[in-house]
This record gives C-alpha cells, structure tokens and sequence, in this order.
C-alpha cells in the first residue's frame, strides 16, 4: 500500500507542493460555529434583559456548570462577576453577560493563552495526554502549520504502545511531508525520542514533534514512563523540551483538572491543546485549569481538516462562549 | 483539589452518621453537599437537580430526621436513589440472531475500537464466534488497528480496501458472517460528532442494511456535561439498546453513566477497566452506586477471588494462620495470588472502607514493590522461609545479594513478617481477621 511507506525514507527531500501550499485560511474567532443552545442563549432566556435576584444568579451559574466550568470555579467566577456589577450599579441580563464574559476572559489572558513560538532549532515538543484525547491527530495540525510557515519538522512515532498508532502518525507524515522517525511497536519511547533528536541535530530540522501513547493520570508507572522520556530529551538536549502540551478533548468533565494536574506535575506541562471544540462542547474545563494551574490554552482543535486548528483567542472564545 | 465523588460523600455521610438529630437545617447543608459532589463528578446538572430534590421529600417525608440512626437512614435513601437512577437490573446482550450484529457507535476518541475487541473476548469466553468488521473507513490506520488488534487476540477481523464505503464494508461483513455461520458480527465505526448531520446519516444507512441486534453507545467515563446531549443526539438517530462506559480504570467517577441513564433511560451494559482485551466488565448498578458511596463492592470482590484463587490452597493458608504456623512461603504464595486477582488498587476499591488505601497499594504494585518482596523470599533457602529466625546478619548479606535487594529492605520484610505473626496469633481460637488488616485478610477466607 502506497501510505505504508515510511516517511523517512523521503528525509531531505521537499515535500510535494500540494499538500500543505493551500492557502492557510485563518477564520474568525478561530472557526467556531454558533450554537443554538450556547451559554449566550442560556444567559438571555435567564436574565431577559430584567434585574437579578440570588434565584437569577442560581441559574447563571448552572449554565456555567453546564459548559463544564466546574462547580468551584463557577462559583468564583459568579462572585467576581457579581462585585463587577455592583461597582457598575447595573444588574441587567447584558450586564451580567459582559461581566462574566470579561471576566473568563481576563483570566484566561492572565495564564498567557495563545502564545507559542519555536525556539532554536531544533525545539522539541511533546504530546501527552490520556487517551483519546486526539494527540496524533493534533500533532499532524500543528505539523501542518510548522510546515506550510516554512519549518522543517520530524514526527517522532513515540507511542509505540497502542495498535497501529505507528502507521496512523506515517501517514499523517506522508500528507503533511514530514519524516517520521519510528521504532518498532513495543519499543521503547524513550528510545524513539533519543533517535528522533539524533535525526534533528544530523539534518538540522526546526522541530521534533514527539508523540507518546495515551494513558490515565492514575497510572503511576505510566506516568513514570513519561517522566523518562522528558529526562531522555533533557539529557540529550539541555534546554528541552521547548514545549510540552497536554492534549485535552472539550468533552472532558471536571477529571480534565486533575490530568492538568498530574501531567503538570509527571511531565511539566507547558500548555494546553483543547481538541474537538467542533461538537457541542464547550471546553469549559480548560478554563478551570488555566485559571486555577496557571496553565495557558495554545490551540483549539475546531475540525476534522488538516488546517483545523487554530491558536487560542481568549476574546474569540469568550465571544463564542457568551455569544448573545 | 480533585476529591472523588465517593471520598466526598462519605464525608458527608459520615458527619450524618454520628448526629442523634438532624435539623432540616443540618439536612439542607448535606444536601448542597451531596449536589456539589455530584456536579464535581459530572453527574449532569439537570439530573442533580431532580436527585437531590427527591433525596429531599423523601427524607422529609418518611420522617427520618426524628428517627433512629437519621444520618444512617439518608445514606439509605442516597445509595437506593443512586441504584435507582442507574437502574436497577443488568442489561443481557441479545444475541439470538445468527448471526446478531453488534454495533459500536460513539464519538472520536471514546474508546469503540479497543471495546469491540474486548468484546470479542468476551464473546468467545461464552463460546460465541465473532467477527470484527472494520468499519472506520475515516481515520488514518484505524483498519490496521483492528487487524491487529484482531491478531493479538485471534479473532478474524473482515476489512476492505482503502476507499470502500462504510457501509459496504459492513455489508459484505455480514454476508461473510452468514456464509461462515459465524455467531455475532462486531461492528465498528468510525468516531464522529453527533452534530455532524452527514456523518450520522452514515450510521442511519448502515443500521437500516444490517439492522443490528445491539447498538451499543461507546462513552468515555471523563465525559462531561455533554454526555446526555451526546447520548440523547445518538438516540434521536439509531435506536440505541446500550451503553459501554470506557476508562472506568481512570479516576473518573462515572457521573456520566448516571446521567445518560437517567435522561434516555439507555441502560449501562459494560464498563472499560483496563488497556488489556480482557478489560471489560458486566456493569452491576447496584454495586457502582456501593462503591459511589464507598460503601465497597463485596460481591465483585468475592467472585474475583472466586475466579483466581486457588480455594485449597487459600483455606490451607488460612487454617495456619490461626494455629499460629504462618511461615514465609505462605506470605509468598499470598503474594502470588493477590497478584492474580488483578491491579490492587482495584481490588481495594471493593473492600469496604479500603477504598482510601486503594491508591496508595496500587503505587507499591507499580513500584514494584510486590515484585521486590517476592524476589528477597524467593531467595531465601526453604529452611530459611520456614525458620525466619535463623536469617542472622551473613545470611541477611546473601539474602540481599541474591535478590537484588537491600539488606534494610530484607531487614523491614522480616520485621513487617513477624508483626503480622504476632497479629496472627492474636486471632488465635479461630476468629476472623478484620477487613483491612493486611494481606492476609485479602484471602482468609
């Protein structure tokens, strides 16, 4: 089959034009589409416009327990909202949208989303996550995005764990023209890591994309397992890895905060990746964690195409989250 | 900053249970507590309001506040509500077509293609033939992954080439079961959004050629609030007969089965526990909404040790434990046999008020620190293992070289065996150990 082919044999060679010359459309606020049954919606069929009461605000903070914002966090947020709008001496139904929405806003700003920039080549960057999260997928978008603002990648097949997940990285590698430096199934990650960083340094590409097999928080020797693959790429390359980012599906309920957690501690998350934004989701969790881990939001995941994935606007998303 | 649902509502529970009166005040601060618990484990907001609203009238009405025992009387209520909410009954698989096809539907990621081959295993184990048909035509070597999968575990998987339609691949799968005379045909599809209109009308196309016995709804545990609209978006499409609730081995409480099953009424077949195929269990309402409140999962807990341990072997174990002639290679062959009954994190979490040391033991397992113990026994002489009073200072050294180990860690095995002989002896006359007080507990009867 044309796609088994590995990707490294095409090492040093441009990659086909047509793959990733499209054009980059860069939609606004980060293509997400307007749902019906939005937090926005939610907020205006509540408050309609009128004053607040203590049962007004009960249900402001049900809705934002409905997108996953946690009921701790929601009730933080609820309180600020409310002291905003007692300085303000309005409590209509747009006020205490605007309110809620700054404040979302200015939280997910404070934790510094939406930044990320290569550092000197080569910088590495490691996926981690539970499984399912959509790691593989994420690391052939951002490949993509690398690739078509002019860098030269590696893949590093790392998660060398899960059926097939070798082959499913080769083929995203074929379609985005990045090589792939891979083991055989059962091998060590480790192992893949160091080879990848070699290849890196031999060929002088921009970045190593490094996947690893998906696993829960609570595994302790797999979270262990993680730790060695970070110190694999320390010891081999002082400096790195530049960035670690924690892939985490939107559809995640309050678990989300405790793998932040974990995977912050295991493997010193840099960042987060909030996948699948395109279903009915709304992420929430994520806003918990980078308010209360100080972990930044990079990029949203909004679709199943190559170019969907799109760097984390607080503005677009509060808009998105509170669209009236 | 993360409690379990369960550590939380023991918590609550547990300040109940010590009151001799409870005030519709004291009642009301339990409540919010419960709500918070439950929002906490993503238990649906919706379905916590009715919860603890019936939770509620029904304390108040069946005056249990001016009763004997209230806290303990509300905890009644709360784990009889939650079974109710989970449903009551264990939903058997229907699978009196030959051959009966079995769908897995669900989003991207929940987990469909892992579940299908643990389905296969599970299958066979009841003497049914399966086939696996590859029907996620979308995702890069998602075909290669049931292949595979399939191999590992020696289950014929039926695919097509790269560009086939979905829908003909799950055609001609049947066609194949039928020539074959295979017993079920184990669809799996390719995750997609319930949102995504194309795509569900794929699924509508496949069912109404195949019309499956069972189209069972693949959820991951961690899911949160979106997990009725998922289920719900689902059930408005394809008649959906049950659900499989995957990562259960995760620390997710599961809010999101109770939810589903509370808003469609979907009952919950199976729970995921594990990343090998033999990780998928029948769901037993009544003994997740035990293990919800900590109150332990006995039954599950029996019928492992009832599957995995050797019953001579253990009552021989036991019956010298009370007369006092527990020798180290009976703590080894416990050892061995713990080991068998599965990760011991798990098998804590069924034990009544184990659930706390649940964590704790399974990071000694992982660390390897069963391992270890074994290892310094296995390297002792059998004199030694009999005699542990012989073991002096060289034969320590040789011990600890021979395994690998430390002479302070031969040193703290010895010390921990003879606690727990002293402890042993204490039971003398025949009493039962108390749940929770060692190894030996674990096996003692």
């Amino acid at each position: 089959m044309f796609w088994r082919r590995s990707g490294a044999e095409n090492a040093g060679e441009e990659p086909p034009p047509s793959t990733v010359a499209r054009p980059r459309r860069e939609p606004r606020g980060m293509g997400l589409r307007a749902q019906p049954s939005g937090l926005g919606a939610r907020l205006r069929s509540i408050l309609g416009g009128s004053v607040g009461g203590p049962a007004v605000w009960d249900e402001v903070e049900e809705a934002l327990i409905a997108a996953d914002v946690g009921p701790s966090t929601t009730l933080e947020l609820v309180d600020a909202a409310r002291r905003r709008i007692a300085d303000a001496g309005a409590e209509t139904g747009e006020a205490v949208r605007v309110a809620l929405a700054d404040e979302v806003r200015e939280r997910l700003e404070r934790a510094g989303a939406g930044s990320f920039e290569l550092g000197p080549a080569p910088s590495v960057i490691l996926f981690v996550g539970v499984n399912g999260t959509g790691k593989t997928t994420t690391i052939a978008k951002l490949g993509a995005r690398l690739r078509h603002e002019g860098h030269t990648l590696i893949l590093a097949a790392g998660d060398t764990f899960r059926a097939a997940a070798i082959e499913q990285l080769r083929i995203w590698g074929e379609r985005i023209g990045a090589p792939v430096v891979a083991q055989r199934a059962g091998a060590d990650p480790g192992a893949v890591a160091f080879d990848a960083l070699q290849a890196a340094e031999s060929r002088g590409v921009d970045a190593v994309l490094v996947d690893t097999a998906g696993r829960l928080q609570n595994k302790v020797q797999l979270m262990a397992e993680l730790t060695k693959i970070r110190r694999v790429i320390e010891r081999r390359l002082p400096g790195q890895p530049r960035h670690v980012l924690l892939v985490l599906d939107a559809t995640t309920g309050q678990n989300g905060l405790a793998q932040a957690e974990t995977f912050s501690r295991e493997a010193g998350v840099t960042g987060i990746v909030l996948t699948k934004l395109d279903g009915s989701a709304k992420g929430g969790v994520a806003v918990a964690v980078a308010d209360r881990l100080g972990v930044p939001i990079l990029f949203a995941g909004v679709g199943e195409e190559l170019e969907d994935l799109a760097p984390f606007d607080p503005a677009a998303y509060v808009e998105w989250l509170f669209a009236p | 900053m993360f409690e379990s649902l369960s550590a939380r509502l023991q918590s609550v529970t547990a300040r109940l249970r010590g009151k001799a009166k409870i005030s519709e005040a004291d009642l009301d601060v339990a409540l919010r507590e419960i709500r918070l618990a439950l929002l906490e484990a993503d238990v649906n907001f919706k379905v916590v309001k009715e919860f603890v609203a019936r939770v509620r009238e029904r304390s108040l009405g069946e005056a249990v506040l001016t009763g004997l025992n209230p806290g303990q009387q509300i905890l009644k209520i709360v784990h009889d509500e939650l079974v109710k909410t989970l449903g009551g009954e264990r939903h058997t698989l229907q699978l009196e077509a030959r051959p009966a096809v079995l769908m897995l539907v669900g989003l991207q990621g929940s987990g469909k293609t892992t579940t299908a081959a643990k389905l296969a295993v599970r299958l066979r184990r009841e003497g049914r033939k399966a086939l696996l048909v590859a029907a996620d035509v979308y995702r890069p070597a998602a075909v290669d992954q049931l292949v595979q999968l399939g191999d590992q575990i020696g289950v014929e998987v039926h695919s097509r080439p790269v560009g086939t339609p979905a829908l003909e691949v799950a055609r001609s799968g049947l066609e194949l079961a039928r020539k074959r005379k295979l017993d079920v045909v184990i669809l799996d599809t390719a995750g997609r959004l319930h949102v995504d209109e194309p795509m569900m009308d794929e699924l509508v196309r496949i069912t109404g050629k195949v019309t499956p016995a069972e189209t069972l709804l693949v959820v991951d545990a961690m899911t949160g609030q979106e997990a009725v609209r998922v289920a719900e978006a689902f059930h408005a499409r394809l008649p959906l007969s049950g659900l499989v609730l995957t990562k259960m081995d995760g620390d997710a409480r599961g809010g999101a089965a109770l939810s589903i099953r509370s808003a469609t009424g979907i009952p919950v077949a199976f729970i995921g526990t594990g990343e090998r195929t033999d990780g998928l269990e029948v769901f037993h309402p009544d003994r997740l909404a035990q293990r919800i409140l900590g109150m332990g999962d006995i039954l599950s807990l029996v019928e492992r040790v009832q599957e995995n341990v050797d019953r001579e072997e253990a009552e021989a174990v036991a019956q010298r434990m009370f007369e006092a002639r527990f020798t180290l290679e009976d703590f080894r062959s416990q050892l061995q046999q713990v080991k068998k009954m599965g990760p011991i994190g798990q098998v804590l979490q069924m034990i009544p008020g184990a659930s706390q040391m649940a964590g704790a033991a399974q990071a000694a397992v992982d660390g390897g620190e069963l391992k270890r113990l074994e290892a310094i026994i296995d390297s002792m002489t059998v004199q030694e293992r009999r005699h542990p009073e012989l073991i002096k200072a060289s034969r320590r050294r040789r011990i600890a070289l021979g395994s690998g180990a430390t002479t302070a860690d031969v040193n703290r095995l010895l010390k921990q065996f003879g606690e727990m002989q002293r402890v042993m002896k204490s039971f003398g006359g025949g009493r039962m150990p108390k749940l929770g007080g060692g190894l030996g507990s674990l096996l003692g009867r």
